[in-house]
């Protein structure tokens, strides 16, 4: 989640002064306003990135390469990028893990991006966004990364996309001289991003590759996994793909006490509850939306035109919490039923809740 | 004009409920189709107006910087009173009213948009968008009817206060942005109904009041301050610039609702109104302005006043592209679609505006605007009684 520090109540610094005299030229627009017409990535800009490149990668995936501009902080292996790109003229916000070791330089980063089916998103990242193009972006987060003390074995199970948070660890070298295997799931041989260059390594003995592909091998499990990798439980595991092959090595490594070695990266939330549906308002934006209890109020929100805060859209980084001021909510991953009474204010993740009831949303 | 339920020939008394309601639908789908279309284009739009804007107005203060020279007066002051135009009319105007807020830019949106106007945009938009918009020519709800001191309806009683209204109008149409906050403070009203001490009045006020101190130290005394040497000739620059700004809003907003052709209605005849109904309001309710591409910008395309007011909330640049859809419909269900050229609308208003100083006479004013001799005052819309029958 990106926190705003307070920041210390220092003396008025003189380029607090100088910068309200600026805005008493500019009002009822910033000086910032002006300034974003020339310079949309100076330092102190709000954090955007133009797009510099588009490498394709496999038939339906792509690497995009960024300039983020000066206010960019840079990223530990592993972390991710929320990307604000304007598709058909709406801005939609998504993660994506950032592929690029840190400290490029010529201080790009990137990110690789599959297309999926209806994807609105990844779609126009893979196949239709231009080069040159501005991209709003926030800070990397994410603590889906390596300890310090680099653990002695590694494993890394990916499937699909979920191979790019690891491609950026093992590009930065983050992993030293561990003991890696990486067992990778996907399609088809063709199908595998990064193929040649996880071959190459795995060629030059700096990884163990287990290449599995579903159209023969069937989908990867715990059990075949079990199979792989014989030592999997006592190693350090960072995984990453879709939901059920999570869910199901979460249930292995919980099953046999060493959860505390499993470490997962989820891009979709699994959905385990629907809630009753209600009308939802959103009282300072004088917008009221009916909203079922399959939507979470962050898209509800959003098809309407109010002004969502958001973060990883999937209940881990809090960035997208507004207080409900009156009504009922439902966690959409485990069922669970909040209310407020006027004046609570409780505090609700948009992006993993949904009406159970008319609901009052302060924003 | 005169409330259409009093009229002696009633232009909408050939529509049944039925085709009121189809009427609707009509609308309607030309509404979902503009909403399935909206996109990246109407985008690209939006931003290369703001982008426009935004350098012709910083252009335009860096010329006044030497105003004393008159060349660099001459254009900045038409520069810059361009640049406020676009501000207000297609920016400001139609920002505020959320036709934008689908690109869900948090820069381009009406919960942060902020305008180069005294009147903050939170009244603004409750006035404006709320009960004008809502109650659109309805007389004694609309008070965008004559802003509450003038007499702009038959219908509406005559005393002896309006026979300056000539003058007051004349008045707000050079100052008319600081009009528009006074008539979104309700002043008059809150005024006189003891409302002044109100903890809410107060803190609407006063905000207004942060409003006119940045709008005051910017124009008048920052920029000319900024101009050294040129100081007086800036400041007469700035001032010039709002002037010309006021009365060109003044002039296209009057065209609006005023002039001839533009339909009133009564307060009962909304109670219970249907969505057909409303639509039907909207489109006797508000008049165009005939004329260029760049004239319809300038306008902040309320020229296609009856299009901005069916749709509030689509994007400006498209009411041109539905235009002729609607007139079509117009002409199909038998109604009038008021339009003409700007002198010409903007005479009809005034025109109006100086006739209805004077309280009615019988026999004067334009044959169709004549009331009806003991008209049935309180009469639903005709098609309400026909639905009701
Ligand atoms: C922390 C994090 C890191 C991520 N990193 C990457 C990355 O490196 N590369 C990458 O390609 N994606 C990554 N994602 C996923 C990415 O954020 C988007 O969810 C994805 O690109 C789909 O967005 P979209 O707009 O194309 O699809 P949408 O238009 O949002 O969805 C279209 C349809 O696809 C379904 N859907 C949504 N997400 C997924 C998914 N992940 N898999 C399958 N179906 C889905 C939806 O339910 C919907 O039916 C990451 C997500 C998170 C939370
Ligand atoms: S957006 Fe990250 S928790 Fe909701």
């Amino acid at each position: 989640m990106t926190t705003t520090v307070p920041r210390p109540p220092a003396k008025v610094s003189f380029r607090d002064r100088l910068l309200r005299l600026a805005e008493t030229v500019t009002t009822p627009l910033l000086p910032d306003d002006y300034l974003d017409l020339v310079a949309p990535l100076r330092a102190g800009a709000d954090l955007r990135g133009r797009i510099v490149a588009v490498e394709p990668e496999t038939a339906d995936a792509a690497t995009v390469v960024i300039r983020p501009g000066r206010g960019w902080r840079g990223h530990t292996p592993g972390q991710y990028v929320r990307l604000g790109v304007d598709v058909d003229g709406v801005r939609q916000w998504r993660a994506y893990s950032v592929t690029s070791p840190p400290g490029r330089p010529d201080r790009c980063i990137t990110i690789t991006v599959k297309a999926i089916a209806d994807g609105k998103v990844s779609n126009h990242l893979v196949r239709r966004v231009r080069t040159g193009t501005i991209v709003q972006l926030d800070q990397a987060q994410g603590d889906f990364v390596l300890p310090a003390a680099t653990p002695r074995r590694l494993l890394f199970v990916t499937a699909g996309s979920g191979l790019t948070p690891v491609m950026g660890m093992l590009r930065a070298g983050a992993h030293g001289d561990a003991d890696v295997v990486l067992v990778h799931s996907a399609p088809r041989p063709q199908d595998v991003i990064f193929g040649p260059e996880v071959r190459e390594l795995a060629a030059r003995g700096v990884i163990r590759l287990v290449e599995r592909h579903t159209e023969v091998d069937g989908l990867l499990g715990p059990d075949e996994l079990a199979g792989l990798v014989p030592d999997h439980l006592e190693r350090q595991t960072w995984a990453c793909g879709p939901v059920g092959l999570l869910d199901a090595l979460q249930e292995r490594w919980a099953s046999h006490g060493a959860a505390d070695r499993l470490h997962i990266e989820r891009f979709r939330r699994s959905v385990a509850a629907v809630g009753e549906g209600g009308t939802v308002s959103f009282a300072r934006s004088a917008v009221t939306v009916a909203a079922d209890g399959a939507t979470p109020i962050l898209e509800a929100g959003e098809q309407a035109g109010v002004l969502m805060p958001s973060g990883c859209r999937m209940g881990i980084c809090f960035g997208c919490v507004v207080p409900l001021r009156e009504g009922a909510v439902r966690d959409l991953r485990n069922g669970e039923l909040t209310t407020a009474e006027p004046g609570d204010g409780v505090l609700i993740q948009t992006c993993v809740s949904a009406a159970a009831g008319p609901c009052d949303i302060e924003l | 004009m005169t409330v259409i339920q009093k009229k002696a020939r009633n232009p909408i008394a050939h529509l049944s409920a039925e085709d009121i309601e189809m009427l609707g639908k009509e609308l309607d789908a030309i509404r979902d189709e503009v909403i399935a279309s909206r996109g990246e284009r109407d985008a690209a739009y939006i931003r290369r107006v703001i982008k426009t804007q935004r350098t012709l107005e910083i252009s335009s203060r860096a010329v006044l910087l030497f105003s004393l020279f008159p060349p660099a007066w001459l254009i900045g002051t038409a520069a810059l009173s361009v640049a406020k135009i676009l501000e207000n009319m297609e920016i400001g105007h139609n920002v505020l009213h959320g036709q934008w807020d689908w690109m869900r830019d948090p820069k381009i949106h009406s919960t942060t948009w902020d305008w180069d106007h005294v009147s903050p945009p939170e009244q603004w938009k409750h006035s404006h968008n709320e009960l004008h918009h809502t109650y659109t020519n309805v007389l004694g709800k609309d008070n965008d009817l004559g802003y509450g001191i003038m007499r702009v309806d038959e219908d509406q009683p005559w005393h002896p206060a309006h026979l300056g209204q000539p003058f007051y109008n004349l008045v707000n149409a050079a100052f008319f942005e600081y009009g528009i906050a006074a008539y979104d403070l309700e002043l008059g009203r809150n005024l006189k109904e003891g409302r002044h001490k109100s903890p809410e009045f107060r803190a609407r006020v006063r905000a207004v009041g942060r409003k006119i101190r940045k709008q005051v130290l910017k124009d008048y005394v920052v920029h000319p301050l900024l101009s050294g040497p040129s100081f007086l000739s800036t400041l007469a620059a700035t001032f010039t610039a709002n002037l010309v700004r006021n009365v060109w809003s003044h002039s296209v907003i009057m065209c609006g609702h005023f002039p001839k052709g533009v339909e009133t209605f009564e307060k009962t005849s909304i109670e219970g109104e249907t969505k057909g109904e409303w639509y039907l309001r909207q489109m006797l309710g508000s008049g165009n302005i005939s004329g260029s591409k760049l004239m319809h910008i300038m306008t902040g395309n309320l020229s296609f006043q009856i299009e901005h007011h069916i749709f509030p909330d689509l994007p400006s640049n498209r009411y041109q592209e539905i235009a002729p859809k609607v007139r079509d419909l117009f002409d199909r269900y038998g109604l009038k679609y008021t339009t003409g050229s700007l002198p010409r609308q903007v005479a009809s208003a005034w025109w109006k505006v100086i006739r209805l100083s004077l309280p009615n006479r019988r026999e004067a004013g334009p044959v169709q605007d004549r009331p009806i001799d003991g008209g049935s005052a309180g009469a639903p819309l005709p098609a309400l009684a026909g639905s009701a029958a």
